[in-house]
């Protein structure tokens, strides 16, 4: 049943469980809408028929509706669509939960191609592998302007935003090797902005894996971006330690724990963090990347608007590498109450 | 045709706003008549709609085979650009309400003009004022940005998008005044004894359009506006390498965008509501129901926007919100469907061109409206945001039911607008063609976009190319179907046998003047005493106010 109706409505395969699920109401939709579209038509049709025009001084009765008519014609479709909604919402929110043990790969979109980066792995241009089986969450960014990461195998999109980051996350169950398109217009090249998402077994994904971190990239996958620096595949946590370094981010913010100017890293990444404002904000991906681009938005309650915004100062590969850095900062005890207040007791402004 | 028995004018009226109070072309140019704009804003909209419809033509010409066809990628862009600015701005926002609405408004409060006749010559100037400047655009390069001007790709182009944006942001102006314009007639210059309950549906819904048009069109020329000083000025407002916010746009643009559908459909709806009426012969099925529903997808028509950005990376619970409140709108569209087709119940049904559009526009506004409402589902969205299932389903909405409203208008008031008939047969085997085009152009989009061709795709992989090659055969149907559409409504316009007052035996009070009607529409004012389309008494002549009202 489900193979008939996916090729009646054109549907390509499904690569996931979220995907047979989506399709299950898809079905859903499109059925009910023709019993009800057919209701529709078959009274209008029989209206027609029935009450053509016989000659050209017909006279007809005044009809008004009774308060029954009325409410069946509100409650029948808001019935049928609220229903609906309660089916696709909570998949919908599902696309924003990813599990826990969740696979990280770094999505960065740019005119036009697809980039892929692994934590502690290597980089790839357009290829997209994972294992299958497993969950991988995206996080996704642009680097110049909006697209859009489509893989319709998997019924997934998300809009690959300029200077944040958004995400989402899949399980593939079937190996294979799918489409993945650009569906955010983006210019010349949009619709030649493709990719390809290989779904392989879990254990030669695990293979291939081993094998690019002993730098045995094939030339293939890691070929550099033209006109980008090209960096040895290394660990994108020692690239985003090198990045802070650099950057100096490092002289307000302590790795160790210790009180600094700024916000401690350690621990740092999902800790609940109490803003000046009075609210409560969780230091994920978005929550990081936001504070290195405006810095000003959410400050730490306690600490002092002082820390310039790095918009335009890192390229997006940078600020993911950073990310990650502040991720691997973890402590086995990670405690998640809000940061310790600043070392120093600046003079209050007036 | 078979005059009405209650017409007691059989032939052509000879003193009417066509030759009075002078011909020429100045006295056009500088006429205040609501009916001359009317009929000038019709002409405007109709060529920008001949316009558009060679922009999709020449898309779909493209998109005939997988690789490049007749153009490249570049002109491709600006094809699909122009072909969304122009039918949006020029042709399907004005189209009902500046041109129907113009003519038919006043007439159906039983009033003499409308509140600001020089405002509403001014809209029409504004009118021209913007396309000119957007047709500089156009010839100049044109934009590659798509109708929706998304940041930061917008700001970053090097295609001419300014001249464009300007365009649009004069065109809102135009559609402001038409609104206010609408608004006070509406609320100011009703016949007497024309109460809230008994205006004729059309100017229900004409009325609640131009609230949103009011309301909405701002806010679009202001974000315009933005755009345009941050491509010239290079001002960061939406892109994130000047430290502007690219999602921000997206929320300004649909604030407007959202509501400009309705004031898209809510026309449609007018017109629809007077057509059911007025073929089967019987008072609307839920008046009240019908009259409010408009209001109320007017009213929940702005809370909606953010169904556009289910994959924008808004949070999730908005993101719920703006699903749960799409449902409204829908629910109120479904009220008005259940309603007219209940109204067909124990009529007397003409199967004529007008009413064979209101059954085309009947079959694509339930299925645009449910695949909408599928959309906002949320998971479902996620897979069709952007492909082309989003396209199909507004072109059933937009094209599906505006365009056949407008034709089904230019058919029931071609006989009140120049006094003269169609040919009927002619009439009906055009609309068989463009609605049955029409299904085959967007049928096939609709399963495009289950596959997962996203749009404004130049190119596309080979699997799509069978349902492509079908969607552009069937756009060359309806192409023809509108030649033949144009070419006898020209003949007719000149040589068409003469209507008369009523052709169609309908009780809208339109049909109480003559055809064509005389300048000031009545020579004294009518008084009403009962709502339009009341079919079960016999017809009486409007009675009139004495002494005279007097109107400013």
């Amino acid at each position: 049943m489900n193979e008939l109706l996916r090729r009646i409505l054109f549907l390509p395969e499904q690569a996931s469980d979220y995907a047979r699920q989506v399709d299950a109401l898809h079905y859903f939709v499109i059925v009910t809408t023709m019993i009800g579209a057919a209701g529709v038509f078959l009274a209008a049709i029989y209206f027609f028929v029935r009450y053509r025009r016989r000659s050209e001084s017909d006279r007809t009765p005044h009809v008004e509706p009774k308060a029954i008519h009325e409410i069946l014609f509100i409650g029948g479709p808001l019935a049928l669509f609220l229903l609906w909604f309660a089916i696709g919402f909570p998949q919908y929110v599902s696309l924003s939960l990813p599990p826990d043990d969740a696979m990280d790969v770094y999505v960065q979109g740019k005119k036009w191609m697809w980039k892929f980066a692994y934590p502690g792995g290597p980089n790839a241009i357009d290829r997209l592998r994972v294992p299958a089986g497993r969950p991988v969450r995206l996080l996704i960014t642009s680097r110049d302007v909006i697209h859009s990461f489509y893989v319709p195998a998997l019924r997934i999109k998300m809009d690959a935003l300029p200077g944040r980051y958004t995400q989402t996350w899949f399980n593939a169950s079937r190996p294979g090797r799918y489409e993945i398109f650009c569906a955010e217009y983006c210019g010349l090249s949009h619709s030649s902005m493709l990719g390809e998402l290989v779904v392989m077994p879990a254990a030669d994904f695990d293979d291939w894996m081993a094998q690019q971190r002993r730098g045995l990239a094939s030339a293939q996958d890691a070929a550099p971006v033209p006109g980008e620096p090209v960096r040895p595949a290394s660990s994108v946590v020692e690239e985003g330690r090198r990045v802070a370094a650099e950057q100096g981010c490092l002289k307000c913010h302590s790795v160790d724990g210790t009180r600094h100017i700024g916000p401690t890293w350690t621990d740092l990444y999902l800790r609940d963090e109490k803003l000046a404002s009075g609210k409560l904000v969780r230091a994920d991906e978005g929550y990081l990347t936001r504070s290195m681009m405006d810095p000003a938005a959410d400050i730490v309650n306690g600490f002092q608007n002082v820390m310039p915004t790095f918009q335009g100062k890192l390229s997006p590969p940078e600020v993911a590498a950073v990310v990650e850095y502040i991720k691997s900062l973890k402590t086995p005890a990670a405690g998640s109450g809000p940061s310790e207040g600043p070392v120093y007791e600046s003079v209050p402004r007036k | 045709m078979n005059p009405s028995p209650a017409s007691e004018l059989q032939g052509y009226n000879p003193r009417n706003y066509l030759n009075s109070p002078a011909t020429g072309l100045k006295s056009w140019l500088t006429t205040l008549d609501h009916k001359r704009i009317g009929v000038m804003f019709l002409v405007a909209v109709t060529v920008a709609f001949a316009l558009g419809g060679f922009f999709a033509l020449l898309i779909r010409l493209e998109l005939l085979t997988p690789g490049p066809t007749i153009v490249d990628a570049m002109t491709y862009n600006r094809l699909f650009t122009l072909h969304g600015v122009v039918m949006i701005f020029l042709f399907m926002i004005p189209a009902i309400p500046s041109a129907f609405g113009n003519f038919l408004l006043p007439i159906m409060l039983g009033a003499k003009d409308v509140a600001f006749p020089r405002l509403n010559l001014l809209s029409f100037y504004l009118y021209l004022a913007g396309a000119s400047v957007a047709l500089y655009g156009m010839v100049h390069g044109g934009a590659d940005t798509g109708w929706t001007f998304y940041t930061p790709y917008s700001t970053t182009t090097t295609t001419k998008v300014v001249p464009i944006l300007l365009g649009a942001f004069i065109l809102g102006f135009s559609s402001i005044l038409t609104g206010l314009n609408f608004i006070v007639t509406t609320h100011t210059m009703r016949a007497p004894g024309m109460t809230w309950n008994r205006l004729p549906l059309f100017v229900w819904s004409i009325y609640a359009t131009a609230v949103i048009q009011i309301l909405a069109t701002p806010v679009l020329g202001m974000t315009l506006l933005l755009v345009a000083i941050e491509h010239a000025f290079g001002w960061g407002i939406f892109d994130p390498a000047r430290g502007g916010d690219p999602v921000l746009f997206q929320h300004f643009f649909w604030f407007y965008s959202h509501p400009a559908v309705y004031i898209m459909i809510l026309p449609a709806m007018a017109v629809m509501s007077e057509v059911v009426c007025a073929f089967s012969r019987k008072n609307i099925f839920g008046y009240k129901a019908v009259a409010y529903s408009s209001l109320g997808i007017a009213f929940v028509g702005f809370f909606t926007w953010g169904h556009h950005l289910f994959t924008s990376g808004q949070s999730t619970l908005t993101g719920g919100v703006f699903g749960v409140l799409s449902m409204f709108v829908g629910i109120f569209t479904a009220i008005k469907v259940f309603n007219w087709t209940a109204t067909l119940y124990r009529g007397s049904i003409s199967f004529t061109t007008p009413f064979a559009y209101f059954v085309g526009f009947l079959f694509f506004l339930v299925f645009g409206g449910m695949t909408g409402i599928a959309l906002a589902t949320m998971s479902l969205d996620v897979h069709w945001h952007d492909t082309y299932f989003v396209v199909a389903h507004f072109h059933f909405i937009m094209v599906g039911a505006t365009l056949m409203a407008f034709l089904a208008a230019l058919h029931y008031w071609l006989p009140k607008m120049t006094g003269r008939m169609y040919p009927e047969n002619w009439g009906l085997v055009a609309a068989v063609m463009v609605v049955l085009g029409f299904n085959f152009t967007f049928i096939p989009q609709f399963l495009l976009g289950n596959e997962g061709m996203p749009r404004r795709y130049f190119s596309y992989p080979e699997r799509f190319w069978a349902l492509n090659v079908a969607s552009t055969a069937g756009a060359s149907v309806l192409a023809i179907g509108l030649v033949i559409v144009l070419v006898y409504l020209l003949v007719a316009i000149r040589r068409g046998a003469v209507a008369g007052a009523n052709p169609w035996g309908s009780r809208g009070f339109e049909w109480d003047t003559p055809s064509p009607p005389p300048p000031e529409n009545y020579e004294t004012t009518p008084v009403y005493t009962h709502g339009p389309h009341e079919y079960h008494e016999d017809p009486e002549p409007p009675r009139h106010a004495a002494p005279e009202p007097k109107h400013v």
